[in-house]
């Protein structure tokens, strides 16, 4: 049967932006990810260590992990955004003139 | 069983019913029923992500396992939540863009290649299978204490109600009984937290009243020469026992036969007997619990709860209404001990014998890793720390459930848009499972025979409603993420295998009759799985299925959007080597080993989780087959 994709979406100029743009953001993530990997390796005690309002490193690191997720996907959404506006407006202007 | 419990479980299966043959119409087309057609909203997508993925492994598997081992068990939260990064980043717009209803679509948009057909579509089916053990699992572990049924009787249940849902409307009717049981399970999950807190924290818990509070009986003695003469003389020494490096004694009182820990005391020659569980299966089959013949009244006690809080014991230790942050900081003080639960089995005559004896543990060892993962012990344990952590943020995006959620939305800024959604109420579920996991560790809820009903256990505590409605939850947590999963499964037979790969499937029509027929057999083959692997921790198991997933899929899927020169043979190598090497180091590991009845230590793997080692395997397949073979076709701009 015909393979294609479900939803005929066009070719996406701002692509090549959006992938750089989240291969960045992946990697300073994942070494975020890997500091905290790191620590429990190296340096267990050091989770033990009180750092905010009572709480030890360890669940002020595991807490952050889950809360800097959640930035870094929106300004990476925000962004993208920006970008997609920016492609279509150049491209309808290129269209126009 | 509860009438309450029983009239909002039929409640809630009703109206899953009642959805599911009210979207039977929309599902005639193949699109209509392996991608809802492409129509969802995607905030709808968002939430359904959420009830897709927060499955009994985060419910029950993740709180079961931060209630017996504090902060590890929520190292799955933070691996699972990661994993979304992937996801986001690196995966969702490239694979809607390229794909129409499964994952193998997308990887095979660029090759056009049987064998990644082929593959892929297995791997689907495989990762599937790992992943709806620990759901199946965790069905029968929750119908027990809701409906007083057997476990076997819950996973039949879960299996046929899920068939009747895939079958009937296919991935939209899935899409709202996820995005129903998605929502309802955060806001349930923080209503819990909610009184937990307001509870606050005890060394007296009594369930708010509900169950007495138990002091774990002592008895001082001497022994002399092996001969112990205890200081109590209602009590008669019959024997001791013992195991690795601990020691029992079995004592008679009132003709009740039950298990004492031996510990030194402070003087030479003294010793302190303390109070155990036990659960001794008797050559002839019987099960002696406690001392007296286990039934229905007859149950292993409900355990875990704090013996000082900040240097505090006694009444004075109470701490009232607590916010979050002081939750956290008392259970985590060095000053705090908690109870906690350990077990050892050895034989007693012709009789096995389990001892479950309380240990004290410091709160700031409770809220770091290192109780259940070896981080500070032998190499090989801290390799097997980066090896899990490794296989849980990769897993995710790799998941085949999860990738086909893409094409349920119109377009790729949708899927992105879903994808934040999804990061949003899965991350906060995640920071609930912290306060849950431990509100069970401190409030004597725990089951000691297993540990994934600590979280209903927990509502419980508070009531029956609560109880009920979170049972509920939990049981369609299982329904939205099995029908997700045979989804997944049906769609690569029909679509992939079938259709694609074998170009028997001639119609629209066709592939609809021939994926209801699939989601029929692979319900079939979960129930079975589900009643064989009864009693493992669902989080463990689902973890297992990440590194699966990380190891066939992850690497052709990354390495297909950032490496122009992979090849369809690369890909396709990169499955088999990723799938054979993931399983084949589970089925060596000690975890496995002890399923089997053997001695972990005999294992020939010593890690338990393979991903450290399948997922570079994978890596290294394809690029060393893709530079062994040339490329049929450019790379396609998406």
């Amino acid at each position: 049967m015909l393979h294609e994709p479900a939803v005929t979406t066009g070719k996406d100029l701002a692509f090549p932006f959006k992938r750089k743009l989240g291969a960045r953001l992946f990697i300073a993530y994942a070494l975020f990810y890997a500091g905290f990997v790191a620590i429990n390796l190296a340096k267990p005690a050091l989770m033990e260590k009180t750092v905010f309002m009572g709480l030890n490193l360890a669940v002020v690191y595991g807490f952050g992990l889950i809360i800097v997720a959640l930035i870094l996907a929106l300004i990476y959404s925000r962004a993208c955004l920006k970008k997609e506006r920016e492609m279509k407006g150049a491209d309808a202007a290129g269209r126009n003139a | 069983m509860n009438v309450l419990s029983v009239v909002l479980f039929v409640t809630f299966v009703a109206s899953v019913l009642a959805l599911s043959f009210y979207f039977a119409r929309k599902a005639k087309s193949a699109s209509g029923y392996y991608a809802a057609g492409g129509k969802i909203h995607w905030s709808v997508n968002g939430i359904a992500f959420a009830g897709d993925y927060l499955s009994a492994a985060s419910f029950l598997g993740i709180c079961g396992m931060i209630a017996t081992a504090g902060y590890d068990g929520f190292l799955y939260s933070i691996g699972y939540l990661a994993g979304w990064i992937v996801a986001l980043f690196i995966v969702a717009e490239p694979l809607k863009r390229l794909g129409k209803y499964t994952f193998t679509d997308a990887l095979d948009a660029n090759y056009n290649h049987r064998g990644i057909k082929l593959l892929a579509a297995i791997s689907t089916l495989v990762v599937s299978l790992c992943y709806l053990i620990p759901q199946m699992v965790g069905a029968g572990v929750l119908v027990t204490p809701l409906l007083g049924l057997p476990h076997f009787i819950g996973v039949i249940m879960v299996g046929m109600i899920v068939i009747t849902i895939v079958a009937t409307a296919g991935m939209t009717s899935t899409t709202y009984v996820q995005f129903i049981k998605g929502a309802l399970l955060i806001v349930f999950s923080t209503v819990v937290v909610i009184v937990v807190l307001f509870r606050g924290l005890s060394t007296a818990p009594d369930q708010g009243g509900q169950v007495p509070f138990r002091e774990n009986q002592t008895i001082a003695a001497t022994e002399s020469e092996g001969a112990l003469v205890l200081a109590d003389g209602a009590y008669q020494v019959l024997r001791t026992a013992e195991a690795k490096t601990l020691r029992f004694a079995a004592l008679l009182q009132d003709g009740r036969e039950s298990w004492w820990q031996i510990v030194p005391g402070a003087g030479p020659g003294e010793v302190i007997l303390h109070e155990t569980q036990s659960v001794v299966v008797k050559y002839d089959g019987g099960t002696i619990i406690n001392g007296a013949p286990a039934s229905k009244d007859n149950i292993l006690r409900q355990a875990g709860r704090l013996t000082a809080i900040d240097g505090k014991t006694g009444p004075d230790a109470a701490t009232g209404s607590l916010n979050p942050f002081k939750f956290l900081s008392k259970i985590g003080s060095p000053d705090t001990r908690v109870e906690q639960w350990k077990n050892v089995s050895f034989t007693d005559g012709q009789d096995n014998v389990t001892v479950y004896y309380p240990v004290q543990t410091p709160g700031n060892k409770i809220l770091r890793p290192g109780l259940k993962f070896k981080i500070e012990g032998k190499p090989v344990d801290r390799i097997d720390f980066i090896s899990l952590m490794l296989a849980l943020f990769l897993g995710t995006a790799a998941l085949p459930h999860i990738l086909i959620r893409y094409y349920t939305v119109p377009s790729a800024a949708a899927a992105r848009k879903s994808t934040i959604v999804a990061i949003a109420a899965i991350g906060f579920f995640y920071i609930l499972t912290l306060f849950m996991g431990l509100g069970a560790m401190t409030n004597g809820v725990i089951n000691l025979a297993d540990d994934n009903m600590s979280a209903p256990l927990l509502a419980r505590s508070f009531g029956t409603f609560l109880f009920a409605m979170i049972s509920a939850i939990a049981f369609a947590t299982v329904l939205g993420t099995v029908s997700g999963l045979i989804i997944a499964a049906s769609g690569a037979v029909a679509h992939d295998l079938m259709d694609r790969y074998a170009g028997i499937i001639k119609s629209d029509k066709q592939k609809v009759f021939v994926g209801k027929i699939v989601a029929f057999v692979v319900g079939i083959i979960a129930i079975i799985l589900g009643i064989i692997f009864k009693g493992v921790n669902v989080s463990f198991l689902v973890g297992l299925a990440f590194a699966v997933a990380a190891s066939a899929n992850l690497p052709s899927i990354v390495m297909m959007l950032f490496w122009k020169r992979t090849t369809g043979r690369g890909i396709t190598a990169s499955i088999i080597v990723g799938i054979v090497s993931s399983i084949g180091l589970i089925l060596f590991s000690p975890t496995l080993y002890s399923l089997y009845g053997k001695d972990p230590a005999s294992a020939p793997i010593p890690l338990n989780n393979p991903g450290i080692i399948s997922i570079p395997l994978s890596f290294a397949a394809l690029i060393i087959f893709s530079l062994l073979t040339k490329k049929k076709t450019d790379i396609k701009a998406v």
